[in-house]
């Protein structure tokens, strides 16, 4: 029988929540967790399950990856899964970065799921197969079998076909293929040339992505005399939270004032992040929304003076959409207060 | 959201510990941070490099805004 290896993290390695997202990764003979649907749709036994905590694949990238490459040495593994990782984000980016280690280091067909508000989507989509996966672990059975599909034709040797078929996402190989119609490419081209003179509706054969960039905004020309504002995405707001920004999948966001402030201090103000352990943020604000080091460096006139708000949503499960509306929102106030430049810190 | 913020005109600087996910969602300006739960000060370090730490980033991001880039740029810290 052919084997296979599944990559999760801390929490669907039922070690625990964020508190242990710091975890190194280990690895476990049979089968934990999600492993265990694995191995009933799967045509290849699960010799082994790894898991690694988000946070410790996220910032310690490289040691992280070498550790659980050293982990894979001499076992005969004919599969790599990671995952799903629905809509969490360093989840999804740890999937990516392990898959592509394996693929690219060991030569092993790996295959993962994300949903699509998951940037490990974007970062990873061209160089495995990911298939798109719902938002929550709720999705857990639909998204494994959907993964096992994929799995089950890599490990019988077959190709996989078109993104569309399978689900995942594409990406962007083109294979040339014989249409059951049968219809030559001018026949086509021209039909769709005519439908798009007398403006009806066609679908293009070869869409283009749509790569969103924004132009770079000019810097700052004198720094000493810059009003400056400090947004975050993780989560800091008086410890009442009088906006009732949710803690994930955020919609809302608030502003509070910091005009009298040099620092902000643990138990007036809190995060109610839920993606990470909150401890470190609850005991000294700053280390999230750096209103000490800013109001020094305002001193020392390194730049002229801060905005006297600073602004607030929670990063983890939002929408690109809810984002950019909450950004458009905050904007009007930075133009109403002649704001020349912005820090973001996200966590 | 910087990416609006930076449409709208300002100059924003992104400071994150993901740098990669920052670059694949387009910001132009990054500065790094050493963790998700505490970007700008380690806990288990004592409470004068943690402001060091902080300080020295903070500053590398004003700067970051008064400098001018031709490309998405990841500013040395």
């Amino acid at each position: 029988m052919k084997k296979a290896i599944l990559y999760i993290n801390q929490f669907f390695g039922q070690i625990g929540g964020e508190e242990k997202a710091g975890m190194e990764p280990v690895i476990h003979e049979g089968h934990v967790g999600p492993a265990m649907q694995f191995a009933k749709e799967i045509n290849a036994e699960i010799t082994h399950t790894i898991i690694c905590g988000d946070n410790f694949m996220g910032s310690n990238t490289e040691e992280a990856v070498s550790r659980i490459m050293e982990m894979l040495e001499g076992k005969e593994i004919d599969l790599f899964l990671a995952g799903p990782a629905f809509q969490a984000g360093r989840y999804g980016v740890a999937c990516g970065t392990i898959c592509k280690a394996v693929k690219e280091k060991l030569g092993i067909p790996v295959v993962t799921s994300m949903n699509v508000e998951n940037p490990g989507v974007e970062m990873f989509k061209k160089e495995m197969y990911v298939l798109k996966g719902g938002h929550s672990a709720a999705k857990m059975r639909a998204d494994v079998k959907a993964m096992a599909k994929v799995a089950n034709k890599i490990l019988a040797g077959e190709e996989v076909g078109s993104a569309e078929e399978y689900g995942y996402f594409a990406r962007g190989i083109r294979r040339q293929v014989w249409r059951e119609d049968g219809i030559p490419a001018s026949e086509r081209m021209i039909d769709m040339l005519v439908k798009k003179l007398n403006g009806q509706p066609f679908q293009t054969e070869l869409p283009i992505p749509k790569i969103d960039r924004v132009p770079i905004a000019p810097a700052i020309k004198e720094l000493g005399k810059a009003r400056i504002a400090l947004l975050n995405t993780g989560g800091i707001v008086p410890v009442d939270n009088p906006d009732r920004i949710q803690s994930a999948s955020a919609t809302r966001w608030g502003r509070y004032d910091v005009s009298n402030s040099d620092d902000l201090k643990g138990g007036e103000y809190k995060t109610i992040h839920a993606g990470f352990d909150p401890a470190a943020a609850d005991a000294d604000p700053d280390v999230i929304t750096p209103i000490d080091a800013l109001r020094k460096l305002e001193q020392e006139g390194v730049y002229g003076s801060l905005h006297p708000y600073f602004y607030t949503t929670v990063g983890t499960g939002t929408t690109e959409a809810e984002a950019q509306r909450m950004a458009k929102e905050i904007i009007p106030y930075l133009q109403g207060d002649h704001v020349d430049g912005v820090i973001m810190v996200s966590t | 959201m910087v990416k609006e913020i930076e449409r709208a005109g300002f100059p924003v600087v992104q400071m994150c510990n993901l740098i990669p996910v920052a670059k694949t969602v387009g910001s132009n300006r990054i500065v790094p941070t050493i963790s998700i739960p505490y970007p700008l000060g380690d806990p288990g370090t004592s409470k004068e490099e943690q402001w060091k730490l902080r300080y020295h980033r903070t500053k590398v991001a004003l700067e970051s805004l008064a400098t001018d880039i031709e490309e998405q740029t990841v500013f040395r810290v």
